[in-house]
């Protein structure tokens, strides 16, 4: 029980530094695939593959949302979601 | 029970991971922010090792804290000044935040109560796995095996890849 006590308290950090907020929830995400699949079903390895590919699929989406920030910065010199409104309806 | 160490040791990264990450969504300076991070990315791995899952935290270790904030950190500097502080955020959104994450940890709690009485309280042993039989069953295509995400992953990551080079790429 006090295997599983403590890391739901891991999931209750986000919304500000976006993107490293972002890896923080797909972190705490991993943790509770693995754990309870550590926990409850011992003899299987479901939820470790799960933590496996959403590992691989969150550092292809950070390439690409870095990419497209540093070109959005190119375009508009900063990196404020306040101040970038030219795509805005 | 478990020995002693192994619950000293579970509270420490606990608490590692706790402290590092309010502090990562808390401090002005968005480099240490990335540096936070990668704290918290490295007691993930801790914890992964601690449960005897040792290909899952060297996978941690090498894609986050190798790559993924050495990629921060090099975006960080292309579009940062040094020294400079991130806005104070309004109130408004920090409220809001705060409900939010609120909302998740009770979420969450009821999540994990509901569940509790099933989970032992020792470490349960697991059948014999090692990197000979994660290998066989990554590339297997019988019912336990993940051939087919694992060819999903390989092409999302050449597309990922060409995808990255072309947005970021100079005209």
């Amino acid at each position: 029980m006090f295997g599983c006590g403590l890391y739901g308290f891991i999931t209750r950090k986000n919304m500000i530094a976006m993107l490293i907020s972002l890896e923080l929830m797909l972190n705490s995400v991993d943790i509770n695939f693995v754990v309870f699949n550590r926990y409850l079903f011992p003899a299987q390895h479901e939820g470790m593959f799960f933590a496996l590919f959403a590992i691989a699929i969150a550092a292809a989406e950070t390439a690409v949302a870095i990419a497209i920030i540093i070109n959005v910065y190119r375009l508009a010199k900063n990196v404020d979601i306040n101040q970038i409104t030219k795509m805005k309806f | 029970m478990e020995s002693l160490g192994n619950v000293i040791m579970y509270v420490i990264i606990a608490l590692t991971i706790i402290v590092f990450s309010v502090l990562a969504v808390t401090t002005k300076k968005i480099l240490r922010s990335a540096t936070y991070l990668l704290f918290v990315l490295l007691a993930t791995a801790a914890i992964y090792f601690q449960m005897d899952y040792e290909f899952l935290g060297a996978t941690q270790i090498a894609v986050y804290a190798g790559g993924i904030v050495v990629l921060f950190v090099f975006a960080i500097m292309l579009t940062h000044k040094p020294g400079e502080d991130a806005e104070p955020l309004t109130s408004h959104k920090r409220i809001l935040g705060l409900v939010a994450c609120c909302a998740g940890v009770v979420l969450c709690g009821v999540a994990l109560f509901g569940y509790a009485k099933f989970c032992s309280q020792t470490l349960p042993s697991m059948s014999e796995f090692n990197i000979d039989r994660l290998g066989q069953m990554l590339l297997s295509t019988d019912k336990y095996g993940y051939l087919l995400p694992f060819e999903a992953v390989s092409i999302l990551l050449l597309a990922c890849i060409i995808g990255g080079v072309v947005i970021a790429r100079k005209r």
